[in-house]
């Protein structure tokens, strides 16, 4: 992984004498104390981060605690007051005009809260507009158009006005506009938040998927907590001005940095944000699958340990199965001695992956006769899911 | 003892001053609005009367639609049967002269005040001061300067219609929504990118209300202007007037309506947004219906951008 932007001191104070509100900021005093001694409105304070080439990093508060400010500041629509933003190893805090221009044309593009399309353009003339502007020609800026906005699904529309279409074609267009000139950096700014939920579920599908294709770095602005959760790789909670936490969304829900985090995620829906590794337990017995464990093996650490199922890993941990008291008494009988764990397998069981949300989970969980293993990318056992186990992770979080 | 303020003193010092001092600058400014009405006169006369008035008909037509065509057609019918077509065509050269001249000057004007803060409040004033002012006053210092004659008539026009053009411009300017200006830097715009493909074209219908203004204005004062011998439908009404002949102003004051109600629905035309327009071709021969393409085409895999 390389790191693709890193923010360090990053502040915005909007006003005519921000030297001296820094130095109260500095002292430790709050926006607000600031605004009624200078009149001065801090925009962000000291922000500092690293977003990781690829990375989907959500920016979340409430309305006016700074995060269109710290976004417009990332391609220098807003000036910064103080601090560095290294994109690509380069500070663009200390371009020139002209390269700030190269770098907005080339490297960055912006989707905006209300589309902003160009109502004097057609569809394809807007997701062509920053190719126009970088001086394309226009063949080449209309194939190049053309295929963005086949992307999102849009082609048939190429010859339509933007005021024809529905706010989420719109903004589709919008996504196609910021795509055609294949930047490697998206900055969006609450792109979906004008959009009703149902396409705005949409939409957020549609960034993964591109997403999955082809990766960006992404800025995405969003007051919406689901939808951070839904499409963060990693939050950074902002309260004031202030970066308060930055992590995972799990990392963030499991331990909220103040009150303030703490209240943003009072009525997330946590089985969303949980997945099944993080609620299987490994409190199951284990069986390792080689030649010397046998079926009779098996069934004394059961009856030892009192329970009814084993869950079979080989030596590299890789699950294979499960076996019962019952299954594995039946394949004994029916062998006269000579059976194999394998022999005693209950039947269709399938492993969950441990990325699944817990909200997925919890059909098969209900379903299920036996705790539910749980495997990592490589097949490796993580652990089973009881219902019990699954009514506590619900418990815990409430 | 009665004291008055001589500032109609100063007024007419300032203006011997200049006509002393500053004559080259009449003449040059008289020899270029001269050539431009000269110009414009002679391209309006060049084609017979009835290819001018077929032109004006298709131009309704063409922009507007073909009812306002039709009542074009009526309406020029009216002025040739009133036998007042040369005096229109006189008119519609002044209209046009004037307002050539305030457009290249009032739509720059417009753009810098929509863009500095510092511009726009230096130019209020002076707007509202050239608009609340009684349109015959700008009339004495034009005949001071220009003699009397198409020239003077043309210069006083320009000052009485210059103003909503550049307002309106500055307006539009203004206008713009925020994020689209957002957008068009976001995207690399150079400041001079941001004005002709951003803020301009967003502004159009508010500069072309402007442009629909001043042409009104300009008509207006032309008739005004016909007191210094500005010439055209100007001269029926006067004469009506200084005749007391009640059926000759009318029939100049019918005129004068009829070109106003031309000009100011075909310049209208020009103000709509284009969507408005152009919808029936976009959408009828290119794009399925809008329930059919926002699921599933977009559902479809593609490659983004390749
Ligand atoms: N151009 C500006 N001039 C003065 N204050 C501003 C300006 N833009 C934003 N602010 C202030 O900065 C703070 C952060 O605003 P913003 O970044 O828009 O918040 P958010 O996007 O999180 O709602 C707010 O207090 C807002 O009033
Ligand atoms: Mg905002």
């Amino acid at each position: 992984m390389t790191t693709k932007i890193a923010v360090r001191g990053l502040c915005k104070v909007f006003g005519t004498a921000p030297a001296k509100a820094l130095e109260l900021l500095r002292r430790g005093l709050s926006k607000e104390e600031i605004f009624a001694r200078t009149g001065q409105t801090i925009g962000v304070h000291d922000a500092n981060f690293e977003i990781e080439a690829g990375e989907i990093f959500v920016v979340m508060g409430l309305s006016g605690s700074g995060k269109s400010t710290l976004v417009r500041m990332l391609n220098r629509l807003i000036e910064p007051t103080a601090g560095e933003i290294v994109v690509d190893g380069r500070d663009i805090t200390r371009m020139s005009r002209r390269e700030l221009i190269e770098l907005r044309r080339r490297d960055m593009s912006m989707v905006f809260q209300n589309f902003a399309l160009m109502p004097h353009l057609r569809v394809w003339e807007n997701a062509a507009f920053g190719l126009e502007v970088a001086g394309f020609d226009p063949v080449a800026r209309r194939e190049r158009a053309m295929n963005a906005l086949e992307a999102v699904g849009l082609k048939p529309y190429a010859e339509c006005w933007p005021s024809e279409l529905s706010g989420g074609m719109q903004q589709r267009v919008g996504l196609a506009r910021a795509l055609a000139n294949e930047p490697s950096i998206l900055l969006m700014d609450e792109a979906f938040s004008a959009l009703d939920p149902l396409t705005r579920g949409e939409m957020q599908d549609e960034l993964l998927r591109l997403q999955a294709e082809h990766q960006r770095t992404i800025v995405f602005i969003s007051h919406d907590l689901d939808e951070a959760i839904r499409i963060g790789d990693r939050l950074a909670i902002m309260e004031g001005g202030r970066i308060v936490q930055i992590g995972r969304p799990d990392e963030i829900l499991k331990a909220p940095a103040n009150d303030y985090v703490r209240s943003f995620f009072r009525n997330v829906d946590l089985t969303r944000v949980l997945t099944a590794g993080d609620i299987a337990r490994r409190d199951q017995v284990t069986l390792v699958r080689h030649p010397g464990e046998g079926v009779r093996a098996a069934l004394r650490q059961l009856r030892e340990r009192d329970r009814e199922f084993g869950y079979v890993q080989d030596a590299r941990r890789r699950f294979h199965g499960i076996v019962s008291v019952e299954s594995l008494i039946a394949a004994l009988e029916r062998s006269n001695g000579g059976a194999s764990l394998a022999d005693a397998f209950l039947p269709d069981v399938t492993p969950v992956p441990s990325d699944v949300s817990m909200s997925e989970v919890l059909a098969l969980v209900a379903r299920s006769p036996y705790p539910l293993p749980v495997v990592d990318g490589n097949g490796a056992y993580v652990g089973a899911i009881s219902k019990t186990a699954y009514l506590e992770a619900l418990g815990r979080s409430r | 003892m009665k004291f008055e303020l001589p500032l109609g003193d100063l007024v007419e010092a300032v203006v011997e001053f200049l006509m002393r001092h500053a004559q080259w600058l009449f003449d040059a400014i008289e020899i270029v609005v001269g050539g431009l009405a000269d110009g414009i006169g002679a391209a309006l006369e060049f084609p017979p009367d009835v290819v001018l008035a077929g032109l004006i008909v298709g131009l309704a037509f063409y922009r507007v639609g073909w009812k306002f065509a039709v009542f074009a057609a009526v309406a020029l019918a009216v002025i040739f049967a009133l036998g007042l077509w040369p005096q229109t065509v006189d008119t519609l050269t002044l209209v046009l002269t004037a307002t050539v001249i305030a457009l290249i000057l009032g739509i720059p004007l417009g753009i810098a005040a929509g863009r500095s803060d510092r511009i726009e409040s230096a130019l209020r004033p002076m707007l509202d001061l050239m608009q609340t002012m009684p349109a015959f006053v700008y009339l004495i210092p034009a005949a001071m300067f220009f003699g009397l004659g198409t020239v003077p008539g043309v210069i006083a026009t320009i000052v009485f219609a210059l103003p909503p053009v550049v307002r309106l411009t500055s307006l539009g300017i203004r206008q713009v929504p925020e994020e689209l200006v957002e957008a068009g830097l976001a995207f690399g715009c150079t400041s001079r990118q941001l004005l002709f493909k951003v803020q301009i074209p967003t502004a159009l219908p508010s500069i072309m209300a402007g442009v629909n203004q001043t042409i009104m204005l300009a008509l207006s004062m032309v008739v005004i202007a016909s007191m210094i011998g500005a010439g055209g439908l100007g001269n029926q009404v006067l004469r009506g007037i200084q005749r007391l002949d009640i059926g000759l102003g009318f029939e100049g004051g019918l005129a004068v309506v009829l070109v106003a109600i031309l000009l100011d629905r075909i310049t209208q035309s020009f103000g709509k947004p284009r969507t408005k327009s152009a919808p029936m071709t976009a959408r009828g021969s290119t794009a399925p219906t809008s329930e059919s393409a926002d699921r599933p085409a977009a559902m479809q895999p593609a490659e983004p951008g390749a």
